[in-house]
Order: structure tokens, then C-alpha cells, then sequence
């Protein structure tokens, strides 16, 4: 069996690697991202005698391109993509490292929200509702601390259900203005011919948008290194495609 | 959407971008998509998350509010700062004697051994008085200081503290044409300054990084610490002054040495902004993390083991063939002097100009590998030369140099010196590495040396116009 792969992502300062030095322990190993100049850490754990690959993605606050540390995560996840992306959250500034989780799932839905520091949260008196943000964003939600030890065998059982795809999320989709909306139905049907099938159509129309040049760079090395997806796989999943 | 065209393979991304571009329309969108995520954040946080106590939230910002305050941003930064060289030099002062008294202790026992093994003069020479002589000074010199040093600092930084010097720091750097993220990366060289080169890579802007790459080793890393922690130690604190009086003007020395780099670093900064690297600062978002009651036994340990013990390593292992190599030196005579002597000759009348002498420009020029090693290979190439003196305290390290005609103005210079010059040989490789450019590495030591000749220059030139020394 090919081993899962977990991408962590998560604001910095959230614990994100603490986190991920408890799972894999000493078996990892640190590089650079293949013509990047990002450092990144790689490391294996086991859960129910199923082998896993970490992945520790740079600490951002966004994946919109703002540094090569953003570029670098965002292009993991889209052009990798991760069995489980796991977004590592500060459980006492929620609201703010909130942002990334919503973006991560714009791209996909095969993620774990991991609420982190939940120990520092409870001693400030924050008490969060899992199930509410679960509910909201549609995909497990798992409060954890990283540096005490605490439920660390539920996350890994939320992956493990993510990863063998037991189960099915149904991401949240933000609705933003109408003037970005039309702008999305506009470039979807483009987009997905474009590009295929394989990456997330909806989220790259917002990236265009936006006019992410990075983006479009990293597609087109990646889609000048290997085959384009056949277009024709779209129309046969009922998308029309225009000429 | 018809009117829209859209073809395939990469090519077409181009034409989608000026699609996407024309139905933008203007700049506004980002902001949108921001703020719809927000939006969202907000309400899912205004539903799930409920706070019992809102005061215990606002600790953090209570504290920031004095920490990073205008008026006293600065004196706290310093006060941590002092107490930080405080505790250090205090707690530093004993272990050291100690150490160095237990290889004084050891070594007339391994000359005793010698003796009786009736071992060649020179074997003894290059062995004891070389190698073990050499190593157990780095040792004793170097291991106390940083065994208090770094596990103090490490457990500042986890309290959460270095953001805060950031934050305060921000607006000089700023005013002086650079990022702000440039004071954290100044503040990774008081650890490193090879590393610090690589954590440049958090400024994006390429103009702005190259300012932080080329003054990043105006900060004192942890090679250069104990040159300075030792020679302020002893001679910055004045003759008559003893106990805790002593160890606060020496703490008060060291920090005017930090302020010097950061006003050298700020001065450079400013001046590149305004020839070699124009530009504008950009802006960012700086966060500041909650204080964090930190692990202290993990994290003692940890740098101990990280910090600390690698840069012993580090400093033996270059230091031990060093000490060698300055023996062989000062023992091989051509001409009736040794090739030492010959070689610090050499260099003896531009050193005198810079108020030092010869040994030491040439301690530095050797300890280019390593800035740990310069002050062992001062100190093996003072004792090769024929003045013997049994090293077992740290007095008698004074009154080695004081033996070589030091005094406050050659230990002064040499602590600027030390400060001030280019970068070790590790630092100067990333830096080639980072940025491909043999022009800006090549800069990269040049520009601090000059500084460092010119600084110690006007200094030693200054105090013998006004015959202070």
C-alpha cells in the first residue's frame, strides 16, 4: 500500500510544527522545495498500521501569493495534492487563523481542521463548539494541544477517515460579492478547459480574478512539464464547454 | 460568455488571465475576496466560540501596550538586554576559573607524563602546549558564558518576546530605507549570522533583502560573544572596580557594543537605500504572538544541546588543528625569529595605525573559517612566542595580553574589530549561495571591513591625539 500523504498547513505560531515533530518524531528530514528556496521538513508516522507521509508546508497566514513561502504552500496543495491537507489552527485567535482554514478549503475538500493550543484557550476561558465549526465548515473538526499530549488519537482518526475516504466532506463555498460571483461563472467553464479537471476550478477563476500572476506562472510550468488533462473527460461530466 | 475565447494548452492561460484581467475592472477585487473571507470567519466565530472572561484575553494586549510603547519600548529592550549580559558575565565569572583552573591542574600532569616517558620537547610542544592548551582554553572560555547565555535567550524568545523587538524596531528600519522584517532577521544574527542569512529569505522584495544581507553580521553572533564577553570582562571594567560593580560596567560595555553594530546596521542600511539599492520600503503585517509561559526545563535543554554544545564542537574542532598549526608557526625559526613573529611583523605597522598589533590582524585573518577560533589562535600565538605563563585562571589570560603591550584601547579595538569585520567563511558561502552574485558577496565583506579599519582607525587615532592611553 502507498503510504497517505498529510499536508500540514497553519498560520506561524500555531504549533504547527510542534505538532508535526510529535508525529513523525526522528523520522524526518529537512530540504529545500525543489527549485524553491523554501525550507521544508518531511517526516513518516503509522496510525492502525497504516503508513503516512508528513509534509510540513511553510507557516503563512494566506495563499494568495505574497511570499515564496505562500507560493510554495499553495502549489503543494494544489499540484500535490495531499491524501489530507491538515490545517493546524491557534485555538485562542481563532477568528483570525480562521482565514486560512476557509482558503485551504476553497481548494479542497480532503482537509482536517486541527484546533491547536486548545489547553491555552480553555485557561483563557475560550470555550469552542466543535461541532458548530465542523457543521459550518464541512470537514472534521479536532481540538487538540500539540505540547500536552491531548487528543492526538482522535486527529489521527479524523485523518485516517479523510485519507481512505470514508469520509466525504462537503466544504464550505463562500459566497462573496455578486460582482466577484459573476465574475467566477464567467471564467469557470474557461477555466476548467483550460486546465482540466484536476485542480480546483472555482478557487483558480478567483485567483484570475485577483490577478495572480504567480498562480498562472506555476500552471504553466506545471502544465508545460506534463500532458493537459483531456477536455473532453469535462463535457462527459456535464459541463459545457464553449467555443 | 461567448465573446470571451478560450483555447486550449498553456497558451490559453495567458489569454484567461487578460479575460479575468478585463472583468476585474480595477483594483477593488482583493480587497473583496478578503473581506469575504472575514465575513465568514467572523460569523462562524461570533456562532461557536463563546468567552468567559474577557479580561484574560487583554493580558497580552495590556502587556504589548507597555512592551512595544513608544516611550518605553526602548529602555525595557535595554533593561532585558543588560540583565541578560548580567546574569551572564556574573554567572559565567567562577565556572570559568574553575574550568580553567582543572586543565592548568591537568596539564602538569600530562607534562609530568611526557617528562617520564622522555617524549621528544617538540612532541610535548605541539601536543600539550598546542592541542590540549588550545582546546581547553576554548573550553573554559567559551562554555560557561554560553551555557547561561543561550538558554536565557532561548527562553526570551519563547516568553514571546522577540516579536516585540521587531515591532519596536520596525519604525528605525523603516526610516532608514529597509524592511522591517529586518530586524528580525538582525535578530536571528545575534544567534548566527550564516543562518540569518537564510531567514532573509522571509523579505520578498529583493532590494530590501540584499540591505538585510549585507548588514546582517553587524550584530554579534555566537562566535564572536565570548571574544567579547571575555575581553570586556577584562578590561572594560575599570582597575579598581570589583565585585558587582565590575560585572554592571561590564554588561553596560557589551550593550554599548550591541547598540553600535544596530546604529552601524541602521547608518549602512540608510546609506545603500540612498545610492547602491534605492527604493521604498514595502509594507507587511508583523504578528505578535500571545506570551507564552515557556518550557524552561525542554527548552534549557534544548539550546544547551543545540546552541551551546554545537558551537563548543564547532570551535574544537577548528581550534584544535588551529592550535597546532600556531604552534608549529611560532616554533619553526627562520632567521632567529619564528615565522609567526615574522608573519605578525608583517602586519605589525598597519595594526599599530588601527591600535591594535600584528597578532591580532592576523588571529582574524586565520579565523575566517570560524570567528569562535579567533581568539584561541590570539592567545596560542602570544604564548608560542616565548612568554610562558601557566594559565590556570583567567587572570593570567590578562596578564598574558597586558605582557604584549595591551591595553583598554588594544582590547577596545579589537572588540569594534571583532564586531564590525566581515563575516565568517560559512555566512560569506550563503551569501554567494543566496544571491549568485559574486559582486554583493564580495561587497559583503568589504564593506564591513572597511567600517571596521575606518571605526578602529579614528578610535585608536582619537585616544592618542587626546592621550588617553
Amino acid at each position: 500500500m502507498t503510504p497517505y500523504t498529510v499536508a500540514f498547513a497553519g498560520n506561524p505560531n500555531t504549533g504547527k510544527s510542534t505538532l508535526f515533530n510529535l508525529l513523525t518524531g526522528m523520522r524526518q528530514h529537512t530540504g529545500n522545495w525543489a527549485g524553491k528556496t523554501v525550507i521544508t521538513a518531511e517526516g513518516e508516522f503509522t496510525h492502525n498500521n497504516r503508513l503516512y507521509r508528513a509534509i510540513d508546508l511553510p507557516g503563512t497566514y494566506s495563499l494568495y501569493s505574497n511570499s515564496a513561502d505562500e507560493e510554495a504552500a499553495r502549489d503543494y496543495i494544489i499540484f500535490e495534492q495531499p491524501d489530507v491537507t491538515l490545517v493546524v489552527l491557534d485555538a485562542t485567535s481563532l477568528e483570525r487563523n480562521l482565514n486560512l482554514a476557509l482558503q485551504v478549503l476553497e481548494i479542497t475538500g480532503r482537509a482536517v481542521v486541527c484546533i491547536n493550543l486548545i489547553d491555552e484557550a480553555h485557561k483563557l476561558g475560550i470555550e469552542i463548539n466543535l461541532e458548530a465549526i465542523s457543521a459550518r465548515l464541512g470537514v472534521p473538526v479536532v481540538a487538540i494541544s500539540a505540547r500536552n499530549k491531548i487528543g492526538i488519537e482522535a486527529l489521527l482518526d479524523q485523518i485516517e477517515r479523510v485519507a481512505s475516504g470514508t469520509y466525504t466532506a462537503e466544504p464550505l463555498h463562500i459566497a462573496y460579492n455578486e460582482e466577484i460571483e459573476r465574475g467566477i461563472a464567467q471564467l469557470l467553464p474557461m477555466v476548467e478547459q483550460t486546465v482540466g479537471r484536476s485542480y480546483p476550478a472555482r478557487w483558480i477563476a478567483l485567483r484570475l480574478l485577483d490577478g495572480d500572476e504567480s498562480l498562472m506562472a506555476s500552471l504553466q510550468n506545471r502544465m508545460n512539464s506534463q500532458t493537459i488533462p483531456d477536455p473532453k473527460e469535462a463535457v462527459r461530466h456535464g459541463v459545457t464547454a464553449c467555443h | 460568455m461567448e465573446s470571451l475565447p478560450a483555447t486550449k494548452g498553456p497558451d490559453a492561460l495567458q489569454s484567461l488571465l487578460s479575460a479575468a484581467q478585463k472583468l476585474a475592472d480595477g483594483g477593488t477585487i482583493r480587497d473583496e475576496i478578503v473581506s469575504g473571507i472575514y465575513g465568514v470567519s467572523a460569523e462562524i466565530c461570533a456562532e461557536a466560540v463563546s468567552y468567559q472572561d474577557r479580561k484574560k484575553l487583554n493580558s497580552t494586549y495590556k502587556l504589548d501596550n507597555i512592551a512595544t510603547s513608544r516611550i518605553w519600548g526602548f529602555p525595557i529592550m535595554l533593561a532585558i538586554l543588560g540583565v541578560v549580559f548580567w546574569i551572564t558575565i556574573a554567572g559565567a565569572n567562577y565556572p570559568s576559573s574553575w574550568l580553567a583552573s582543572l586543565f592548568g591542574f591537568i596539564e602538569g600532569y600530562l607534562t609530568a607524563g611526557f617528562t617520564a616517558l622522555h617524549a621528544p620537547d617538540w612532541l610535548h610542544g605541539v601536543l600539550v602546549l598546542g592541542l590540549y592548551r588550545g582546546t581547553s582554553w576554548v573550553i573554559s572560555v567559551m562554555l560557561p558564558p554560553m551555557m547561561i547565555f543561550f538558554p536565557v535567550f532561548a527562553l526570551l524568545e519563547n516568553f514571546g518576546y522577540l516579536p516585540r523587538v521587531a515591532f519596536n524596531m520596525d519604525r528605525l528600519f523603516k526610516k532608514s530605507g529597509g524592511h522591517g522584517k529586518q530586524a528580525l532577521t538582525m535578530s536571528m544574527g545575534f544567534g548566527c549570522n550564516a543562518a540569518a542569512i537564510l531567514s532573509t529569505r522571509i523579505i520578498e522584495s529583493p532590494r530590501e533583502r540584499m540591505l538585510a544581507i549585507l548588514t546582517n553580521n553587524f550584530v554579534p553572533c555566537n562566535g564572536r560573544w565570548p571574544t567579547l564577553i571575555l575581553l570586556a570582562s577584562l578590561f572594560m571594567a575599570g582597575g579598581a572596580a570589583t565585585g558587582a560593580f565590575r560585572t554592571l560596567t561590564t554588561a553596560a560595555v557589551l550593550m554599548g557594543m550591541v547598540l553600535i553594530g544596530i546604529i552601524v546596521t541602521l547608518s549602512v542600511s540608510w546609506v545603500l537605500s540612498k545610492t547602491a539599492l534605492r527604493g521604498v520600503p514595502t509594507h507587511y503585517t508583523l504578528e505578535l504572538p500571545p506570551y507564552r509561559r515557556p518550557q524552561i526545563w525542554k527548552t534549557i535543554l534544548i539550546s544547551s544541546k543545540d546552541k551551546s554544545l554545537n558551537v563548543l564542537t564547532r570551535a574544537i574542532i577548528v581550534a584544535a588543528p588551529a592550535g597546532i598549526i600556531t604552534w608549529i608557526l611560532g616554533n619553526v625559526f627562520i632567521g632567529g625569529e619564528s615565522v609567526l613573529n615574522h608573519m605578525a611583523a608583517f602586519f605589525d605597522p598597519f595594526a599599530h595605525l588601527l591600535g591594535m598589533d600584528g597578532f591580532i590582524i592576523m588571529a582574524f585573518i586565520l579565523g575566517l573559517p570560524a570567528n569562535e577560533i579567533v581568539l584561541p589562535i590570539l592567545l596560542m600565538g602570544y604564548m608560542s612566542s616565548g612568554a610562558m605563563v601557566d594559565i590556570d585562571s583567567l587572570g593570567s589570560i590578562k596578564e598574558v595580553f597586558l605582557s604584549h603591550g595591551w591595553t583598554w584601547l588594544t582590547a577596545l579595538n579589537m572588540m569594534l574589530f571583532s564586531l564590525l569585520h566581515y563575516p565568517c567563511g560559512t555566512t560569506l558561502v550563503n551569501i554567494y549561495k543566496e544571491t549568485k552574485s559574486l559582486k554583493w558577496s564580495v561587497l559583503s565583506a568589504v564593506i564591513p571591513l572597511g567600517i571596521a579599519i575606518g571605526v578602529t582607525f579614528a578610535v585608536a587615532q582619537l585616544a592618542q591625539l587626546f592621550g588617553w592611553v
